[in-house]
């Protein structure tokens, strides 16, 4: 765990905390012990200059909608052809029967 | 009681769209070859690109309303993000704080009281594919199947207004019952196209009157239910597990429990980690919707009479016993069909109470025998009726000029037109005609 | 002898169409070039010369029967390798996409073989898109022709450093962030960034689903147009593409730019380089002199542009990046390199429980603070130049240890990508080159940006400029 500087609208220090350890978990990426320790820095920096965006008053401002103003884009229900089975496979060594195949999932103790 | 139960339901109904939520793959995969009803899309292949099906939308915000909910008039698609093998892209496509539907409810039978349930949301997204595990060179190992991946769901959620399994099996019943009648779903816990997980908690019932106090501090997630009987089961089962578990003076863990069917139990499921983050943000690859007043009009007057109200009607118009309309009003094919032969009974004379008792009794095959065909059996008519050609064919013009509606919906596919169509030609012929004959002919004019 | 290599777009098709030389001729010579420099300059991860061989003999075929030919018929060009092209590698400059083969083509792709273009090859890139060298692929990194210690930019590296040595005629590119108009600067080329919703993203491996969009880098401002009248247009297959009916590019590019009005924001010279300073006030002083207005504007927000990027690119990246999962065609998620690592633990952590507001949503309101400059300014003038890169091509491994320094080099382009808007990167000239080493100068491009769907004043803007200097003569010393 780090603590990044925030520069907040009064100027005052505010601190962040960043948990690599669950952002990891969380994002599914395996990191090792030195990439951890390098991107905590690196992602400090970053994230001490990002807060640059707390100098500008938002309250009265909405989140930009869909940049191109387009609404109600949907397609009629009709089919297709879908991809035949060889070509779905294709792409993966780990299979078995049609199916893909992955190390056994358990849900119940 | 000490305790009183609080249950409340999410479930997922998959709709009878003809194509998936977001690619054109056909979501007729039941049954089939694994991994034969995919596509870039529905497969999460690098670069693909998601198009929502209006169809699903629609079907979404009929089944809204008919639970009497409010409709989002502006609304988005939303991504869920998390990681699971059956889940191609990472994240689902779902809906989180505009959902199509909210603040609902549905009213149905518990023994002879009415019980008011209320629906909180009801939101579109996409189904994952499916899991099943297997032993492979002797290892054990997961097979993935992803013809499911991508079929658009249906997920409604209700506030924890049941407190008992009977209440929770009710409402379970007249969901599918509603979305039967509309034809978006075949609701059909078998197939895996309505599935139901109950999260039941138990709080303590004080004082004389058996008050209740504030809501229980923990819920417990039920999976794994594939009957309206094991659902019935499965919450029996849990009310009681919990009940031990306070009794002893102890809280039960907030987690998920899988239903086992064969030891009739709810088991732990391995925990997944603490409390999922989703990291929710707008889905940026769809556009946002926007609806008019006016359009949710036009999908109002597309609902068809719904169960409640038909039963009141059938009640009203002919006068049976409650237990008897609501076996003719629980499927609408059958309704509809109950109250064409009526129609066509009433031409022969006979009696709307005649024909329930039949019908309900002797259970004939309704998609093999005509409404008008069937009076005639139970009229006694055995021998078909010899037809006069030429009046056949000048009742048939007629009836099709004068009928341009019902003429339209069997042109759009609404077989129960054509019945309609038959029984007015019947009318018109005053039962003298072989009404698969006229079926036949009307059939051949409006090719 | 025609120096085959030496050509544009435009007179290729004229050789083509006259029968001068053959397709397959014209597709053998690119091919032994592209093969031979290669390994110099590592503009390709895959040269596909079955398939370009075939495209060629068909597009022979059909000019010996009189066919209808598409307009890129026998053209080499080459694709950067985040277009999904069915039967050929596609890698997105990554190990974990390393023997990816996709199943089906990008729409992009589609009308590009309609076109009957003629694909050389694909080309390498920053991995994933991240990066603004060239120096971020799993692949090595590429060199830019005009001086081999230095880089092309990124991330559409290899896509510039093809065509500036004529490897090929124009190649795809993508821009996020300023990967298409970076390197095009740094190569003296020419890059467009699109509007965006101009041209479908429907099989091209995404970045930033709200910031990306599909360019492409040419040797001249027509043979741009001429890109573009193929690969604009509506997509069912993209719900995010415009309903707006495409324009005819090349038509009228010579209008020339009398009683056009150009901005020049004041924010994007206050810190810049003096020679690059000198340079595009140079040019703009060229169209004046043919006829334009220049103004003095004001972007007030672009300073919070890179912060605002980079919370939302990286959260956009995370959630993109996550199929990649090692089941169904890639290797797993440890292969990842260290740019995406970063940013998807950068990313994740801006859309996170108790963050979200602070970050995400918060990059998201100053974002439309951003567009809202865009919008009034264009209300008084018709279009904006601009730099594109506040140095010129710095020298490889010199920003590679520093992520912070490298995303502050994108303060001149990420505004536009914020905002949506199309811009259009043309050379205009060269400075000194510091080393002695190659005694060429360094490329130098400059911006010229417009509202949305202005792609064709921008295109007439860059055509007049572009004749009276014709920089793109100036060929690196290869």
């Amino acid at each position: 765990m780090i603590k990044v500087k925030v520069k907040s609208q009064s100027e005052k220090s505010k601190s962040v905390r960043i948990d690599i350890d669950h952002l990891a978990k969380l994002a599914n990426l395996p990191l090792t012990a030195q990439e951890k320790k390098t991107f905590e820095k690196q992602l400090a920096d970053v994230l001490s200059y990002i807060s640059k965006l707390n100098e500008l008053d938002t309250t009265r401002v909405e989140p930009i909608g869909h940049i191109t103003g387009l609404e109600n884009v949907t397609r009629d229900d009709e089919t297709a052809p879908s991809l035949t089975r060889d070509k779905v496979l294709s792409s993966t060594s780990r299979k078995y029967n049609g199916f893909f195949q992955v190390k056994a999932i358990f849900e119940e103790q | 009681m000490k305790y009183q139960p609080v249950i409340g339901l999410e479930v997922h109904i998959e709709l009878a769209t003809k194509s998936k939520m977001f690619c054109a793959c056909s979501t007729d995969y039941f049954g089939r070859e694994p991994n034969t009803h995919t596509c870039p899309i529905c497969l999460g292949l690098p670069g693909a690109m998601p198009n929502p099906n209006l169809k699903a939308i629609e079907y979404a915000q009929l089944f809204g309303i008919a639970l009497n909910c409010q409709s989002q008039l502006n609304t988005k698609f939303d991504r869920k993000n998390y990681f699971y093998p059956d889940l191609v892209k990472g994240f689902q496509i779902s809906q989180y704080d505009l959902p199509f539907s909210q603040n609902g409810y549905l009213v149905t039978k518990v023994g002879r009281k009415d019980k008011k349930i209320r629906i909180r949301r009801a939101h579109l997204e996409e189904d994952t594919g499916k899991l099943t595990h297997a032993t492979v060179d002797g290892k054990r190992v997961t097979l993935i199947d992803f013809n499911r991946s991508g079929v658009p769901l249906l997920e409604i959620v209700t506030e924890p207004d049941m407190s008992s399994a009977q209440e929770a099996k009710s409402y379970a019943q007249k969901l599918q019952q509603i979305a039967r009648y509309l034809k978006i779903s075949d609701a059909d816990m078998e197939k895996g196209s309505m599935r139901i997980e109950p999260n039941v908690s138990l709080r303590r019932v004080s004082g004389v009157r058996g008050r209740a106090s504030s809501l229980p501090g923990y819920k417990v997630e039920l999976k794994n239910i594939n009957s309206f009987r094991f659902a019935e089961k499965a919450i029996v089962y849990e009310i009681k597990r919990q009940t031990e578990i306070l009794d002893r003076g102890e809280i039960p863990a907030q987690e998920t429990r899988g239903y086992n069917e064969v030891k009739g139990i709810t088991v732990s499921q391995r925990s997944k980690e603490e409390a999922h983050d989703y990291r929710y943000f707008p889905e940026p690859d769809i556009p946002p919707f926007a609806f008019d007043k006016s359009y949710i009009g036009r999908l109002k007057d597309k609902i068809p009479e719904l169960p409640d109200e038909k039963f009141t009607r059938f009640k009203k118009q002919f006068g049976l016993s409650d237990y008897d309309t609501e076996i003719l009003t629980r499927d609408r094919q059958l309704a509809d069909f109950f109250e064409e032969s009526t129609k066509a009974g009433r031409v022969e004379k006979m009696s709307p109470k005649q024909i329930a008792n039949y019908v309900i009794n002797k259970k004939p095959d309704i998609q093999e025998i005509l409404p008008a065909t069937l009076v005639k059996t139970i009229a006694g008519l055995t021998t078909p009726i010899q037809t006069d050609e030429a009046k056949l064919e000048a009742a048939v013009k007629e009836i099709v000029n004068e009928n341009t509606n019902a003429v339209k919906d069997y042109k759009d596919g609404k077989v129960s037109a054509l019945m309609f169509l038959v029984g007015q030609v019947m009318r018109q012929l005053e039962g003298k005609a072989d009404p698969n004959l006229v079926k036949l002919k009307l059939a051949e004019k409006l090719k | 002898m025609i120096d085959l290599t030496s050509l544009t777009i435009k007179e290729a098709v004229d050789l083509l169409s006259t029968k001068q030389v053959k397709a397959q001729e014209l597709t053998r010579t690119f091919l032994e070039r592209a093969t031979k420099l290669n390994k110099k300059l590592n503009c390709f991860i895959t040269i596909s010369q079955n398939v370009a061989l075939a495209q060629a003999k068909k597009v022979d075929g059909l000019i010996s029967d009189n066919q209808k030919l598409g307009p890129l018929a026998g053209i080499p060009l080459a694709l950067k390798d985040l277009f999904s092209t069915a039967g050929i590698k596609t890698t997105a400059g990554s190990e974990v996409l390393e023997n990816y083969v996709p199943v089906y083509d990008a729409t992009v792709v589609s009308k590009l073989k309609v076109a009957n273009a003629i694909f050389i090859g694909k080309t390498n890139l920053d991995a994933w898109g991240h990066g603004g060298s060239g120096e971020n692929s799993d692949f090595g990194p590429t060199k830019n022709p005009y001086d081999l210690t230095r880089v092309p930019g990124g991330s559409s590296s290899g896509s510039a450093a093809a065509v500036a040595a004529n490897l090929c005629l124009t190649a795809t590119a993508t821009d996020t962030g300023g990967s298409t108009r970076q390197p095009a600067s740094f190569c003296n080329l020419v890059g467009l960034k699109p509007t965006y919703g101009r041209v479908s993203r429907y099989g091209v491996i995404a970045m930033a689903s709200s910031l990306d969009t599909i360019g492409h880098i040419t040797k001249t401002v027509y043979d741009s147009a001429l890109i573009l009248n193929i690969t604009a247009g509506q997509d069912p297959f993209d719900a995010t593409t415009s309903p707006k009916s495409k324009e005819f590019y090349t038509k009228e590019i010579a209008s020339g730019v009398k009683s056009l009005k150009i901005g020049i924001p004041q924010e994007y010279f206050a810190h810049l380089d003096i020679d690059i300073k000198k340079l595009i006030m140079e040019a703009v002083k060229k169209l004046e002199s043919q006829g334009a207005q220049v103004f003095d504007v004001s972007l007030p927000h672009t300073e919070y542009g890179v912060a605002t990027y980079y919370i939302i690119q990286p959260s956009e990246v995370s959630s993109n990046l996550a199929r990649y999962d090692g089941i169904r065609y890639s290797f797993g998620r440890d292969k990842f390199g260290a740019e995406a690592k970063r940013r998807i633990i950068l990313g994740t952590f801006a859309l996170s429980a108790g963050y979200y507001d602070a970050y995400y949503l918060k990059a998201m309101k100053v974002r439309r603070l951003i567009r809202e400059d865009f919008t009034r300014v264009f209300k008084n003038v018709d279009v904006l130049i601009c730099p594109v890169s506040p140095t010129p091509p710095f020298k490889l491994g010199e920003k590679i240890n520093d992520p912070l320094s490298m995303y502050l080099s994108d303060i001149y382009t990420v505004n536009v990508n914020l905002a949506g808007v199309p811009s259009l990167n043309v050379p205009c000239g060269f400075v000194d080159n510091p080393s002695t080493g190659s005694g060429q100068g360094l490329p130098v491009g400059m911006q010229i940006i417009g509202p949305d769907f202005s792609e064709k004043l921008l295109y007439q803007v860059g055509y007049a400029y572009e004749q009276e200097t014709k920089w793109y003569q100036k060929k690196p010393n290869l």
